[in-house]
């Protein structure tokens, strides 16, 4: 059967259950868009590139589903590049389909043309330029496959027009060959009797929950092993949702930003079994004093996290699900009621420092008005977010009970993050109810979606908290450069005009008691609506390791006693 | 202390720009590093020589090559019994007097001289980096004009092969019945 490169494109995509296409067209990929009006898939027209590979992720994320982004050659794909960098720090699989001028023209500087592969080669998982349209079939295939087994990660292909253009005879590739490419799937065995042998040993052990977990659809073993060995967990930021947060073993967040006890404990464990974690600098501290008494069982699937921050003591290098799933046999049941008892006491002492347990003071807390949302969802939403302050808020106090409900670029910590990845989640879970929590800061950069949302009548919900500053960068500079501001105080427009603008129902929220109203008003209306929290404007985020320092050197928050006295 | 890998890469436009960039990235030092054709066709072997201070820095390189599509297979070769050469042509300044004093210098590296000009030579030599080196330096008084090497190519002698602690790689580092269950999905 003979078709056209662009044709065997969607030919491809589509067996690969492509549903949803997130992109934006121009003059390098035109027969692609031609060729897309013949085949069952949603296109979504975007209003920046960035906007396409955030909405991939999110939807990725949300769906366990591999996501595509799609831009033309030269600056559209060069916009696809924060999203493909975020999505490769985060491991979210992505496939991006860029069009290349004609493969004749390469290398001449032509209009439009940019050396898409040679930029993203770093960024991505594995990329293509594709010169011909016989090497379609095969490289969509390859493309689709990598990016969504093994560790998964963003793919890119660049494809000439030239090639797009070619007709030559289609066949669907049944099988990938890929011989440099085998991801590892169970664990040696002499590896897991040594592992067995430290969990025996261990007093005070603790689990550290990443984003593996839920790339390999791990949750309930997790649980099984936490419960069998009473292990508390303590979570990654991207980890969250993978254990549930209301369970007596859950620790919650870990981290710069992580709770006190949950930092604590991983000061104080002799045993810390890393489950899809890879020891990033935010959850570890200086690695000069990480959990010095500590052993380290690291199961990960990618061997070159093995040893690159933390030397471990036993690797597990395979599928997290498979190798726990061998492991949970050969467990025994253990017990820790000290340690338990000692995390007890760690936990309510951090109760009492909790902003949850100030008096209501007539200001809007983000900490307050994330506990509100999530009284008012019961914890069920998907919440997206932008990166700073509010991350950590939300991160904190939106406790989820369920995976893929947590969508937040950890690694890459991208502002703009919140609305695309919000509209592709809600794309890829049309009935789900979706927020997205984001800040006045990384909202503006890339608000231009939302355009997009009302364009897709994505049932998104918008909390903007404004404090006109960037405020991360505020409290830092705040706390380690002696309060010299400097380029944070940020005069914002009117964000419930702007909603007005693009058709979206919004409302300015001023005062606590406006609060529940609010949300309820964003829940009950159908399709994107927009609220402007004005929050307190020099607020810090606690507790907080600074850079550099021990994991259990963290700044808190003073108790309230001691602060009223002050 | 230096590191000798052997990887089987994909030969495929673009590969070695992917090794390279991989070193750039992650902040490895490549010492040297030499590719070629092997026996089997879309195949290419590169000799890579790097300092590390560790088995555990060498492990990260290892894991980092053959977390590249492309590369098939990584083996350290290090401490294995192998035979490691380089070639380097030599541009000797040479007076037609002073042409026997260099042919006899060749002879005991086991070089030769493969181009005479009116005033200089070219010396080819062969062997590990070590005896090239030695025979520098005794060039080096009489005048070298111009230098080229080819960095190290290596492969192990007889049966033995490289050590290989990555899993997966070529199936040859996998052996499935130290596996807690044969047949990986």
């Amino acid at each position: 059967m003979k078709k056209t490169g662009a044709e065997i494109l969607w030919e491809c995509v589509v067996r690969e259950g492509v549903e949803v296409v997130f992109g934006y067209p121009g003059g390098a990929n035109m027969p692609i868009y031609d060729a897309m009006l013949s085949y069952p898939v949603h296109h979504v027209l975007v209003r920046h590139e960035q906007g396409a590979a955030h909405m991939a992720d999110g939807y990725a994320r949300a769906s366990g589903k591999v996501g595509m982004a799609m831009a033309t050659s030269g600056p559209g794909a060069t916009n696809l590049v924060t999203g493909i960098a975020t999505a490769m720090m985060d491991s979210s699989p992505i496939v991006c389909i860029t069009g290349q001028v004609h493969a004749h023209l390469i290398g001449g500087d032509a209009f439009q043309e940019t050396d898409v592969t040679g930029i993203t080669l770093p960024i991505t998982k594995h990329n293509y330029l594709v010169t011909h349209a016989d090497e379609i079939a095969e490289v969509v295939a390859e493309a689709f496959y990598i990016a969504r087994s093994g560790r998964p990660g963003p793919v890119l292909i660049d494809i000439c027009k030239n090639a797009q253009i070619e007709v030559v005879e289609f066949s669907y590739p049944e099988e990938v060959k890929l011989p440099g490419y085998q991801p590892p799937s169970h664990a040696p065995k002499a590896d897991l009797k040594q592992a067995l042998e430290l969990i025996r040993k261990a007093r005070r052990p603790v689990v550290l929950a990443g984003q593996g977990i839920l790339m390999s659809g791990a949750e309930e073993v997790t649980q099984q092993f936490a419960v069998k060995t009473n292990t508390p967990v303590a979570m990654t930021l991207l980890g969250l949702g993978a254990f549930p947060a209301s369970h007596e073993l859950s620790l919650g967040m870990m981290g710069m930003h992580g709770e006190a006890h949950s930092n604590l404990a991983i000061q104080n464990a002799d045993l810390l079994l890393a489950f899809g974690m890879r020891f990033d600098d935010r959850v570890t501290g200086t690695l000069n004093t990480y959990a010095p008494g500590a052993k380290i069982i690291h199961i990960d699937i990618d061997p070159s996290e093995i040893h690159k921050n933390v030397k471990v003591d036993v690797p597990l290098v395979g599928d997290l699900k498979t190798v726990l799933t061998d492991l949970l046999p050969m467990l025994d049941e253990y017990d820790h009621p000290e340690w338990m008892q000692q995390i007890g006491e760690w936990k309510a002492e951090g109760d009492a420092r909790s902003i949850m347990s100030w008096p209501e003071d007539g200001k809007l807390h983000v900490s307050h008005l994330v506990h509100a949302l999530w009284e008012a969802t019961g914890g069920g939403a998907i919440v997206t977010t932008d990166v700073g302050q509010h991350q950590m808020w939300t991160a904190q106090y939106y406790f989820l009970e369920k995976p893929k409900r947590w969508l937040s670029s950890g690694g890459a910590g991208t502002m703009g993050f919140g609305l695309p990845s919000a509209i592709g989640a809600w794309l890829a879970n049309n009935n789900e109810e979706v927020w997205t929590v984001v800040g006045d800061g990384g909202f503006q950069m890339t608000q231009a979606e939302l355009a997009t949302a009302v364009q897709e009548g994505a049932n998104v919900k918008i909390a903007i908290m404004n404090n006109n500053f960037l405020g991360m960068v505020r409290q830092w500079q705040e706390f380690f450069f002696e309060k010299r501001y400097s380029a944070v105080n940020m005069p914002t427009p009117d964000f419930v005009k702007i909603a007005e603008a693009h058709g979206i129902p919004g409302r300015l929220v001023t005062s606590p008691d406006e609060v529940q109203e609010a949300i309820a008003f964003a829940r009950a209306t159908p399709g994107p609506v927009l609220l402007e929290f004005r929050v307190v404007q020099e607020e810090a985020v606690y507790p907080m390791v600074p850079a550099g320092a021990a994991l259990d050197e963290m700044l808190r928050r003073p108790v309230r006693a001691q602060a009223e006295k002050e | 202390m230096q590191y000798t890998l052997i990887a089987l890469v994909e030969d495929k436009p673009g590969v070695l720009n992917r090794v390279a960039s991989l070193f750039r990235r992650r902040n490895f030092n490549i010492e040297s590093l030499a590719v070629g054709r092997t026996e089997k066709t879309g195949v290419s072997r590169m000799t890579i020589v790097t300092n590390c201070e560790n088995d555990i820095d060498a492990h990260k390189i290892e894991a980092n090559l053959y977390k590249l599509v492309n590369v098939i297979d990584v083996q350290d070769v290090t401490r294995q019994p192998s035979v490691t050469r380089d070639l380097a042509l030599i541009k000797v300044k040479a007076t037609p007097e002073q042409r026997s004093e260099i042919n006899n210098l060749a002879a005991i590296f086991r070089a030769r001289i493969v181009d005479v000009a009116p005033d200089s030579v070219i010396v080819e030599a062969t062997g590990t980096e070590d005896k090239i080196e030695g025979m520098v330096e005794l060039l080096r008084p009489i005048g070298i004009m111009e230098m080229v090497r080819t960095g190290q190519v290596a492969m192990t002698r007889g049966e033995h092969s490289g050590i290989r602690r990555n899993p997966g790689a070529n199936g040859n580092g996998w052996h499935p019945e130290e596996y807690a269950s044969a047949g990986a999905d």
